[in-house]
């Protein structure tokens, strides 16, 4: 097991911090049904973590405890070293948590670049007046948002259609305008909700690229679910395993990948 | 210049001012339904109310004094002081929005994710709710509103247009004061949801609520501050007709001119709204002047409705509505 204080060096070299996100016997239900059973996990900063299973495993409702949408009867979420009280959605954002959607959340009836500036809402400190006069601090506030902004479309290559409705792009880059505006929200950890889900072989070798670059760029942690196990393996430094809202594999992809559990629930297993 | 073409442009200047006035009414509809996909149906009593409001503070009237003497036995209607119109105004803008708290609170909160067709029956539910409390609050009399706002003849444009025609305009301040804080508004409304981070706010709420959420916005705090801004183009829609009209319960129909301004200008429009109350305005006035002696008058009661109906048949979503974009 690894220490919490410590971190780790990944096999390419890279240094991963200490814990960001610690989840512990987190118990989810709905109902009589079972979604997330007792499971404890981390998140270290800098890494980029996934969670992966068949199916139905409890890895959507996992991601939505995190980002607060959903709010577990048992258990403790601790976040930057401190346990997190009850939150909603909105609040959990506002601490630094950002994240995509299965389905795509974005924002159809406006542009790509307003799209990825209401990522720095929370950033905007001058009040109403000044905004809406363009008076004070307002401007040169709006020019800063909008500076890590731009960065954030040149970094993923859409600058050719920030002025674009985001209801007539193609699913693939309504994929890649959600993780912008994401990122411009400069999160402290970054939620990817099935990133490929729905794409073809060069989408998703794309998106891997973004997300291995964000990373390495920005230094962003982040946590993804995916159940395409082979872009999971390449992608990420650590994985947690859920099948049927149990936690049955918990570390590198090497060693999730000879974990005989692992093996069983994803290939299933013979009763004889 | 011909007689004829001076009475039109008369005709067509007073129908402008008219215009000006439903345009008023229209944007309040225009706004809450951008913001929240909700088409309000109590926004015409919600001008009522607010002007019934400034009225009852004004002349210091007792709310509930009704109620009250009914249940108490008492002979209470006036505390007996009158508030300058400034500060009523404040107060009233201060009562709209404690409305907007509770309509949140007690009506919208519950009805989270609902068909649309639900939050409107809601509003329907809203609206007579509203009148009924309004009547119990400061009585159904007809009142009159004057917060100082200049009235009658403007004799300037009189002699001006008498000077040159021959023929003196009659223009009414009132629609010209009435034109000036609509273009104020409308420009305040715009700058508001365009560059304000509550505007962004605003329009992302409207359209994606987890998407909102997840970039930090909170559901609640929007939709209270959409309906403060619906009871302040309320307050202001209120004011104007108030002044014109008197404070009366038909004041709450005046929602029922938004109608045909909106199917013309496109429900989702600010600028929708305000051309089209223009079209209504003119095109009422012109087509009383120029067709109304000939079918027997009384031309303005339907004549909204029907090019309205025109339009639906030809281009549905409005001038300026958003283009029916459909993905195959």
């Amino acid at each position: 097991m690894l220490d919490a204080s410590e971190g780790y060096v990944t096999e390419d070299g890279r240094k991963i911090g200490g814990v960001v996100m610690e989840m512990k016997n987190i118990t989810l239900r709905f109902g009589g049904v079972v979604a997330i059973k007792d499971i404890s996990f981390d998140i270290r900063e800098g890494e980029i973590r996934a969670i992966i299973g068949p199916n139905g495993a409890g890895k959507s409702s996992m991601l939505n405890v995190i980002s607060g949408f959903y709010v577990p009867q048992e258990g403790e979420v601790w976040f930057r070293g401190a346990k997190r009280p009850q939150m909603r959605p909105y609040e959990v954002a506002r601490q630094g948590i950002a994240r995509t959607f299965q389905n795509i959340a974005l924002f159809e009836g406006m542009s790509v670049l307003d799209n990825v500036m209401t990522g720095r809402l929370n950033y905007m400190k001058t009040n109403l007046l000044q905004q809406a006069m363009w008076m004070g601090k307002a401007e040169a506030e709006e020019t800063a948002n909008r500076e890590v902004v731009e960065k954030v479309i040149d970094f993923l290559e859409i600058q050719h259609i920030r002025k674009t409705p985001v209801a007539r792009l193609p699913y693939g880059l309504k994929k890649r305008v959600e993780l912008a505006r994401a990122l411009a929200a400069e999160p402290k950890l970054l939620l990817l909700d099935e990133p490929m889900a729905g794409m073809n072989v060069e989408e998703k070798e794309d998106m891997s690229r973004f997300i291995l670059d964000v990373n390495d760029e920005f230094g962003t942690t982040i946590a993804l679910i995916e159940h395409d196990m082979g872009v999971v393996m390449d992608l990420s430094d650590r994985v947690v395993v859920m099948d049927y809202g149990k936690k049955i594999g918990d570390g590198t992809p090497d060693e999730v990948r000879n974990n005989q559990e692992v093996i069983d629930a994803y290939l299933g297993v013979a009763h004889d | 210049m011909p007689d004829q073409l001076i009475f039109a442009t008369e005709v067509i200047l007073n129908g402008l001012m008219a215009g000006v006035l439903y345009a008023l009414v229209a944007l309040g509809f225009v706004l809450i339904y951008k913001a929240s996909g909700i088409f309000n149906y109590a926004q015409g009593v919600m001008a009522l109310f607010a002007a019934m409001t400034l009225v009852g503070i004004m002349n210091g009237q007792v709310p509930f004094a009704h109620l009250i003497n009914a249940v108490f036995g008492g002979h209470i209607t006036h505390f007996g002081w009158h508030i300058p119109a400034l500060l009523a105004i404040l107060l009233t803008m201060g009562v709209m929005v404690l409305l907007a708290w509770c309509v949140q609170r007690f009506v919208m909160r519950h009805l989270v994710g609902q068909e649309p067709i639900i939050l409107f029956m809601a509003t329907i539910g809203l609206a007579y709710f509203l009148e009924g409390v309004a009547d119990l609050m400061w009585g159904s009399e007809i009142k009159t509103l004057d917060v100082g706002l200049p009235q009658g003849i403007n004799l300037w444009i009189d002699e001006a247009t008498f000077n040159i025609f021959g023929y003196g305009f009659f223009i009414d301040n009132l629609d010209i004061v009435a034109t000036v804080i609509a273009a104020l508004l409308v420009a305040a409304l715009v700058a508001f949801s365009q560059y304000t981070k509550q505007g962004r706010a605003m329009r992302a709420v409207a359209d994606d609520h987890q998407a909102a959420l997840s970039v930090g916005i909170s559901l609640n705090f929007i939709w209270i501050m959409v309906w403060s801004v619906a009871g302040f183009v309320a307050l202001v829609a209120g004011i104007m007709w108030g002044t014109k009209s008197g404070v009366q319960f038909s004041l709450s129909l005046i929602a029922l001119k938004a109608l045909p301004v909106l199917m013309l200008g496109g429900f989702t429009s600010i600028p929708g709204a305000i051309v089209g109350g223009l079209i209504i305005g003119v095109g009422e006035k012109l087509f009383e002047f120029a067709i109304g002696p000939l079918v027997g008058g009384a031309t303005e009661n339907w004549f909204a409705y029907v090019l309205a109906l025109i339009f639906l048949v030809f281009r549905p979503q409005g001038l300026f509505g958003e283009k029916i974009i459909e993905r195959v």
